[in-house]
């Protein structure tokens, strides 16, 4: 598996992807999820990444999601923005395909 | 080809029900993801970085232009548009909603296609070679076997949950375009002592993170032993493979535990005690009659081999003449080629086509290729059966639409794994560094020069990019989340099958294409007499490539 | 509760099979079920009980030694560790066809609903399930496939014999 977040990453927030279409998803300060991420929570320490982890797990059991995981995020301008190359293609899309996923409908600042 | 009767028909759509069942469950909260997993496997269902992924079988590669049609309407009603050809034969779609896989796949059964098996630990598509049926090269056409092989192998009781998965490739000629000494069985047909023609069966060969070329097992096997052989194979396998580490767990580690000696004798007694259990193995005669029916030589007309038409258009038009020297391919009835269509244009994204493509393709397959064509290993498509002076025709058709890239076997017709742009277990993107190399080499007379050369690029260690056996082979590597690319040299999937060596440490994102320049520089400056890249690997090693590399790019 | 065939309708029943360790002695009355080493290396002492005796096999047992002698047991069981684990399969056909085992053969362990109909044409006639998979779903899970490419000990043809013999595809299932 590739990788998800290092362990001793401290700037954290979770996604996982929707059951019913696979589309890429992270969970929101709200404890619900959305589609960008933008709306992602983050938390600041290993621990409260954990937690925030345990709070979204239900939601497998809900059937909104599968498989959440914590990955790890970086301070970027006034916002965050993900470190691996991994999620900042979850995030956008297929970077050969810059007219399909998320980066179609919003498109890269 | 071979067509559905109503038992396959039954089977299929029993199969399509049955999984929709599955889907049910799943979204009812029956079934969870752990359970549901091996479930939607089975049936060619991945979740990948971005989406569902379906992948459907093309058994041995070949499609019906009906069938291709289908294809673009799933694309378009289900999908983003297109669909993307695979080094198995296979078609992808990138974007399935999970709802409506059930009726993607009661659309596939309509136009008597499926997805069975296309992923999980059970037997895979069987592959064979593209030009299976019409090249002279051909002790017989090996795809009535496919077919024998696919019926046997569907849904199979007994090797339905194997150590891991397991893919057969057969091949007819005498050249191997199948790879079939990288697969778990590779079967080749040979002649018996008496002239009869059986199979050579070969077992153990892949790739991934231990790549090792397939060891001969039994020299002359006769045709109505195949099934009973097969199951011989995969019982001891499924017995005796290895379960507790995914990595050691495909056929080729037990053949190399044990020795393809053990192995062959293993197989042999358990071959021996199949046979003595009684004949249900054996195909009735009749059956296998039917089946190679549908594959009888197709109606040609009688031609001569020229074609003025075509040599007047060749003379006229270098693109044409490019493509006809480059893409097209001896059949073996005077008069009719081989076309090849390239889904690799310069900058493309090898293996995708759009819908529209796809009719196109389809429509051109009508007029021009008996509504047939094949998909290739290569993530191309074949016409097998073009009459000489058409191929004129096809070309300007398929030029106007941009599927008309003369380039097949040369360097830019390199085969990439989605890599990092759609898979969830990449560590590396694939596809542009292909997109790099393409636009590096663009200038068609410079492809020709280099001559043929296969780039094989995979996103990471499962080599679905089929890296080890690129005459040049690439491999993405994550170090710390960045993106590095490992260079191995010398790989080769034909007859003298061979595994590529690494030479030296990996290259940066923005090093790799300069490193592929330099190692094509130096090949033309080394060879002799118009030889091609792996025959001057052969004769200098690797050794002149390291010393070209590591100094220019100050490793 | 055990799941079992009885003239071609499943029934569940009682377990009448007292499962004794290995290093526990084997009660002198009542049926026992025992491990197929014991039983292979106690095999002059068991084969003389008069009361029924049956066997399991872990995933990773052998059934060389056991195979010959078969016939004497009542039931074998075996069983699939995790549900990926196939190689019961491969025992089972082996138990059945090459060794000609009539009795109870059970499957036990981890096991899917939707495996059932595999593991029933690889021989198997008895299933200890877990209480989700009902006698309903049971009769679905084997209902679902009805048509097979692939001749098993059980009697029903393969495809390419129906076709020879003209049958239509609703007389696969008859045919068992």
């Amino acid at each position: 598996m590739a990788q998800h977040h290092n362990q001793t990453a401290q700037t954290l927030a979770v996604t996982a992807n929707r059951l019913l279409d696979g589309e890429v998803v992270y969970f929101t300060d709200g404890g619900s999820w959305s589609e960008h991420f933008k709306d992602a929570a983050v938390v600041r320490s290993k621990g409260d990444g954990e937690a925030m982890l345990q709070r979204a797990m239900p939601s497998v059991e809900a059937l909104e999601v599968i498989g959440p995981y914590l990955f790890e995020v970086r301070e970027a301008g006034s916002g965050t923005a993900p470190v691996s190359v991994r999620e900042n293609i979850r995030m956008n899309g297929p970077t050969v395909r810059l007219d399909l996923g998320k980066q179609a409908e919003h498109p890269r600042v | 080809m071979y067509r559905y009767d109503e038992f396959d028909h039954k089977i299929v759509t029993e199969r399509v029900e049955q999984f929709r069942g599955q889907v049910a469950r799943r979204l009812s909260g029956e079934l969870s993801e752990d359970e549901f997993k091996p479930l939607r496997l089975m049936n060619g269902l991945y979740l990948q970085l971005h989406a569902y992924m379906l992948r459907v079988a093309v058994p041995y590669g070949t499609l019906s232009s009906r069938q291709l049609r289908q294809l673009a309407h799933i694309a378009r009603e289900y999908d983003k548009g297109y669909a993307h050809f695979t080094t198995r034969q296979n078609v992808q779609y990138n974007w399935p909603r999970l709802a409506d896989v059930p009726d993607i796949l009661k659309d596939l059964a309509d136009v008597e296609m499926h997805a069975l098996q296309t992923s999980g630990n059970c037997i895979r598509n069987i592959t064979t070679d593209p030009y299976a049926g019409v090249s002279a090269d051909e002790l017989e056409d090996p795809r009535p076997w496919a077919e024998i092989l696919r019926q046997w192998s569907s849904l199979h009781p007994e090797f339905s949950f194997l150590p891991r998965k397991f893919k057969i490739a057969i091949n007819g000629a005498k050249e191997d375009r199948a790879a079939i000494l990288f697969h778990d069985i590779g079967i080749g047909m040979a002649r018996g002592g008496n002239g009869e023609i059986g199979f050579r069966v070969y077992v153990g060969g892949g790739q991934g993170r231990t790549p090792m070329v397939a060891e001969c097992i039994r020299e002359f096997l006769p045709k109505t032993d195949l099934l009973a052989y097969m199951e011989a194979i995969l019982r001891v396998y499924n017995r005796f493979g290895r379960r507790d580490n995914l990595y050691k767990s495909r056929i080729k580690i037990l053949v190399h535990q044990i020795g393809a000696e053990a192995m062959a004798k293993q197989v042999e007694d358990e071959f021996a005690a199949i046979q003595k259990q009684g004949d249900t193995l054996n195909v009735p005669p009749s059956e296998v009659d039917r089946i190679l029916a549908y594959f009888a030589p197709k109606n040609y007309e009688s031609l001569g081999d020229f074609a003025p038409e075509t040599e007047e258009a060749r003379l006229a038009d270098e693109n044409f003449a490019r493509w006809l020297d480059v893409n097209t391919a001896a059949h073996k009835i005077p008069g009719y080629r081989i076309a090849n269509i390239s889904t690799k244009p310069v900058g493309g994204i090898p293996g995708d086509m759009s819908a529209d493509d796809m009719d196109a393709v389809a429509d051109l397959a009508d007029k021009f290729s008996f509504s047939e064509l094949r998909v290739t290993h290569k993530q191309n498509l074949t016409f097998a059966d073009v009459r000489g002076k058409d191929l004129h025709a096809l070309w300007k058709a398929l030029d106007e639409r941009g599927l008309a890239s003369a380039n097949i076997s040369l360097i830019t017709d390199q085969i990439a794994c989605p890599g990092l742009d759609y898979c969830n277990l990449a560590n590396t993107r694939s596809i542009p560094i292909a997109q790099e190399i393409s636009k590096r080499f663009e200038d068609a007379e410079l492809q020709r020069r280099i001559g043929r050369l296969h780039i094989n690029i995979s996103g990471c260690i499962n080599a679905c990019g089929h890296h080890h056996v690129g005459h040049i082979g690439i491999l993405g590597v994550d170090k710390k989340g960045v993106e590095y690319y490992q260079v191995g040299l010398g790989g080769s999937s034909d007859n003298n099958g061979s595994i590529g060596k690494i030479v030296g440490p990996a290259f940066a994102r923005d090093e790799i294409v300069d490193a592929i320049g330099t190692i094509v520089d130096t090949y033309l400056k080394q060879r002799v007499n118009g030889e091609e890249f792996l025959d001057t690997y052969r004769r200098i090693g690797l050794q002149p490539f390291k010393e070209t590399l590591y100094d220019t790019t100050q490793h | 509760m055990i799941l079992r065939n009885i003239n071609n309708r499943f029934e569940f029943g009682e377990d009448a099979f007292e499962r004794i360790e290995d290093d526990a002695p084997v009660p002198a009355t009542g049926a026992v079920l025992v491990s197929a080493a014991r039983w292979l290396g106690e095999h002059d002492i068991l084969a003389k009980r008069k009361e029924p005796v049956g066997v399991w096999i872990e995933g990773d047992g052998d059934l060389e030694g056991l195979g010959e002698k078969c016939a004497q047991l009542e039931l074998i069981v075996l069983r699939f560790p995790v549900f990926k684990d196939g190689r019961a399969y491969s025992q089972a056909r082996l138990l059945r066809e090459r060794y000609g085992f009539k009795g109870e053969l059970r499957a036990t362990g981890n096991i899917l609903r939707d495996q059932l109909a595999f593991m029933e044409r690889c021989g198997f006639n008895a299933f200890e399930l877990d209480e989700r998979i009902g006698l309903s779903q049971f009769n679905e899970a084997l209902a679902e496939i009805s048509v097979y490419y692939q001749p098993t000990g059980d009697g029903r043809m393969p495809v390419y014999q129906l076709r020879t013999t003209q049958a239509s595809p609703g007389q696969a299932r008859a045919a068992a």
